[in-house]
């Protein structure tokens, strides 16, 4: 794996955690004041900043830190999250988004935007935390420090006399070699019990030391007291050590940095002549030692060591003494080991079982595309083999029937699972529609309250892929056309607050997705005024309601006077109807005066297979969707009856239903069959009630491998796409809506016709 | 003998990263994804020296960090926290949970090493 595979990891991660935010901060809206949950906001940012610092990305790294910051003030119950933190921290998400897409894609991001986001997260954060207290963590570090010893890169260049250290160059004893002025740094070291506690290593310090240049190291054991009164954890070795270095006292400092707190510990620089005068205090003699790490246990930093083995006994004893220290906390340790082993076990194993719930693996989307593709092929050869045997078996050996059965459930069964693999659930797509929301309501001043439910309902990734953008069209349409503003809403007896409703859900074998706004409803009136100036109807047609409302699906309409930059962008809600057709779905709409409109879409699940009724129509196969069909008869010469010119009805229990003459629709022959030679289909379509479809003859059942035919060939009006059957010829799969909607006067051509004339 | 470091971080970006650095650099890298987790993998792997982020759901690294010292077997080990550089508070909490050191992030491979070495023999 190299870097820019991580990098792809960390956008796919941000991605993830964008997705969290958003989700935290709606909940966190809802008045969830679950600390969980804020957490999990605050994570997600934290994340994405963590990665993008360490890729460089400096713009996600600022704007991120400064949310965080914000955040944390949340956290700390420091601000209270009400509903205008919560817009500003709604809109930052978004911001962080674009950034974060910025830097993957390139591209740039509304700078103004993010810098007044900035100013206004940096308002919350200060805005509640000076007044109580200096919260913000800059403050907090300075104000602790002075308590405890600084840490060195705190340390300001001045020495405890309160001495600056004044820049002093060699250059001008070129004469004499510099390193004679090397200074020699005296440490005394004396390590707390706290320190081995943490899992630091007096010997590792001294190593570290040495690598500073030339060190002496002199161990005081005069505190170890006698061993049977000895503590094996306790500290009781302390170190005098003076190195020779040109790092100065800060670089000594350094090496004690993750130890300094539990250590006292005393540097100071010193010159060569002042050595001698330490030596003479009554201190014990100070040899210059090299620095045997071979007393060090094995490992890469003691192998890479070049310094001679020649070791003094004093700096042995020194080392040897520091390891026995750390050692005998080791075996201490050790010694209660065995006791607690049982229950750590225990608890592993409950831990186990525990993280076994819900584990994911992560799958390249190809891979997965393959698969179901190569299942496709598995699923037709399986129909062509069972049809061959059938067409050979003239002695009835059941076995390979019973055989094929098998097969045949078991093909079943894989191209279930393997469309299960696919199968997401539709919340991304619903979140990302929560922003939508929020821009429109800002940009036309419309208050908005998006509701939504059924987020978990699963469905191809590919529909899903695709429901994004008829649906932030249609979300604009609602809050720009639907919802009326505040004050007129206020005025009508509504809640100022407009909402918006997007709920998903199963229903036979469909994914049914519906958009509810509690606007104004269709104003029929307009739509049919604009219709006529569209020369979409005729100036004294007679259209029921719901044809009225149906009329804004045709192409180049729109209510919008003007149009707005929202609605606008150049397309209608046809291209609406369009894109939810081309995933073989069904778009209607109703809509009441005065209480809002209802947008109903239904989806197939999957865009891969379909069940199907395989038909005969005038020497044609085609398959009818099964979802579609109600009810199929056979029509009897006292239930047909006939209507107008050449329309025909069927009476079904006391009602009527058109008759609709698929050969007739689809040109595949000229005149009108005799209903009493087929049968009919009772199916249900989007809107337009039951029909009844005239075929010759019902071959049988079966699921289809769904092929598009637009791929592969070129749209055919009335036709949805194309599968193999079992005996590998081609067959049609028919496009109900389009010619129950022919069937109604509209020719099957109705988009080329309307745009020559529109 | 390879070195084995034990790597807890809930973000999958920095996980990626820690093993290939510490791969590169020659360790035996065992991962976990939160604190809880974290301890279940140290039972069964053994450590040299754990390497843990701090902000993680389930249980954090001040959480994981006083679980591993509590380990009559485990209290010994080094434990390296991922921190920032602004937060001297969170440092000082992850040393009070028992944390030997610290790596400053932005996540820079030679810090992390460097930060390694220091602790370990």
């Amino acid at each position: 794996m190299d870097m820019n595979e991580i990098k792809e990891i960390f956008f796919q991660e941000c991605e993830e955690q964008l997705a969290e935010l958003e989700s935290g901060l709606l909940k966190l809206n809802d008045g969830d004041r679950d600390p969980e949950t804020v957490n999990a906001v605050f994570r997600a940012v934290h994340s994405i900043k963590g990665g993008a610092g360490a890729f460089g990305l400096d713009d996600l790294v600022s704007f991120a830190h400064v949310f965080e910051t914000t955040l944390d003030c949340v956290r700390s119950n420091k601000l209270e999250p009400t509903q205008d933190v919560l817009k500003v921290m709604l809109k930052s998400a978004d911001v962080l988004a674009d950034l974060t897409n910025a830097a993957r894609d390139g591209g740039s991001v509304d700078e103004a935007r993010s810098r007044t986001l900035i100013r206004e997260l940096e308002a919350l954060a200060h805005g509640e935390t000076h007044a109580a207290e200096p919260a913000a963590p800059k403050p907090v570090a300075a104000a602790s420090k002075p308590a405890e010893p600084a840490p060195v890169v705190a340390k300001p260049d001045v020495n405890d006399e309160g001495f600056q250290p004044i820049p002093f160059s060699f250059g001008d004893f070129d004469d004499e070699p510099a390193a004679q002025y090397v200074p020699t740094c005296q440490i005394v070291f004396r390590p707390n019990r706290e320190l081995y506690a943490k899992g630091n290593e007096a010997v590792l310090l001294l190593r570290d030391l040495s690598r500073l240049g030339e060190m002496s190291v002199y161990c005081d054991m005069d505190r170890l007291p006698p061993l049977d009164k000895m503590n094996p954890e306790e500290a009781y070795f302390s170190w005098k050590v003076s190195v020779t270095t040109d790092k100065g006292e800060d670089g000594v400092r350094s090496v004690f940095e993750f130890a300094e707190w539990d250590c006292e510990l005393d540097v100071r620089t010193i010159e060569e002549e002042i050595v001698g005068d330490a030596a003479d205090d009554d201190e014990p003699p100070m040899q210059a030692v090299p620095f045997d790490l071979s007393l060090l246990e094995d490992g890469p930093a003691a192998g890479g060591e070049e310094e001679p083995v020649a070791s003094e006994s004093d700096a042995a004893a020194a080392i040897a003494a520091a390891d026995t220290a750390s050692k005998v906390a080791q075996v201490a340790s050790r010694a209660a080991e065995n006791a607690k082993a049982a229950a750590a076990a225990a608890t592993a194993a409950q831990a186990n079982q525990a993280s076994a719930a819900g584990q994911t693996i992560r799958v390249d989307l190809d891979r997965v595309d393959r698969l179901i593709n190569l299942v496709g092929e598995l699923v037709i050869n399986q129909a062509m083999l069972s049809q061959s045997v059938v067409e050979n078996d003239n002695n009835g050996v059941s076995s390979i029937n019973m055989g094929l059965e098998e097969l045949q459930q078991l093909t079943r069964e894989i191209q279930d699972s393997v469309m299960a693999i696919r199968a997401q659930p539709v919340k991304p797509v619903f979140q990302r529609m929560a922003r939508t929301v929020r821009e429109i309501a800002d940009i036309t001043g419309k208050s908005v309250r998006l509701i939504t439910e059924g987020e978990n309902t699963e469905v191809d990734k590919t529909v899903i892929d695709k429901l994004a953008e008829p649906l932030t069209h249609m979300i604009r349409n609602a809050v720009d056309h639907g919802l009326e503003m505040p004050e007129k809403r206020e005025a009508l007896g509504k809640n100022p607050e407009g909402t918006v409703r997007l709920t998903a859900k199963h229903r036979s074998g469909r994914i049914v997705i519906e958009l509810a706004d509690d606007g104004a409803g269709i104003n029929r009136e307009k739509v049919r005024q604009k219709a006529i100036d569209n020369d979409l109807i005729a100036a004294d047609a007679n259209l029921s309601d719901e044809e009225i409302d149906n009329l804004i699906f045709h192409a180049g309409f729109s209510t919008a006077d003007k149009v707005s930059d929202l609605s606008g962008r150049g397309v209608g809600m046809d291209v609406v109807k369009r894109s939810i057709q081309a995933l073989g779905g069904r778009i209607s709409i109703s809509s009441k005066p005065g209480q809002g409109s209802v947008f109903t879409m239904s989806l197939p699940l999957t865009l891969a297979v379909l069940d199907g009724m395989v038909v005969t129509v005038a020497g044609q196969t085609l398959v009818v969707p099964l979802t579609a069909i109600v009810e199929t008869l056979q029509p009897e010469a006292s239930a047909i009856h006939s209507f107008g010119a050449s329309q025909r009805l069927i009476s079904i229990r006391n009602s009527f239903c058109p008759l609709v003459d698929v050969g007739r629709i689809l040109n595949f022959r000229s005149t009108q069959a005799n209903p009493m030679d087929g049968v009919a289909l009772l199916v249900e379509s989007e809107g337009g009630g039951q029909r009844a479809l005239m075929v010759d003859a019902i071959q049988g059942q079966r699921q289809v491998v769904i092929k598009s035919l637009e791929a592969n060939y070129t749209h055919v009006p009335g036709i949805a796409a194309a599968t193999i059957l079992g005996d590998g010829r081609v067959a049609l799969i028919l496009d109900v809506d389009a010619v129950v909607a022919a069937s109604r006067g509209q020719p099957l051509r109705q988009d080329i016709s309307l745009a020559a004339t529109g | 003998m390879k070195k084995k470091v034990l790597t807890v971080d809930d973000s999958r970006t920095i996980r990626n990263m820690l093993l290939v650095t510490l791969n590169n650099a020659g360790f035996e890298t065992i991962q976990a994804e939160d604190g809880v987790e974290g301890l279940e993998v140290l039972e069964t792997s053994n450590p040299d020296v754990i390497v843990t982020d701090i902000n993680m759901p389930r249980l954090d690294g001040f959480g994981f960090i006083e679980g591993v010292r509590r380990n009559e077997k485990f209290r010994a080990i080094p434990i390296l926290v991922l921190t920032t550089e602004s937060d001297a508070e969170k440092k000082n909490r992850a040393r009070q949970a028992g944390a030997t050191g610290w790596i400053v992030k932005p996540f820079d491979p030679t810090k992390l090493i460097d930060a390694i070495e220091r602790v370990t023999a």
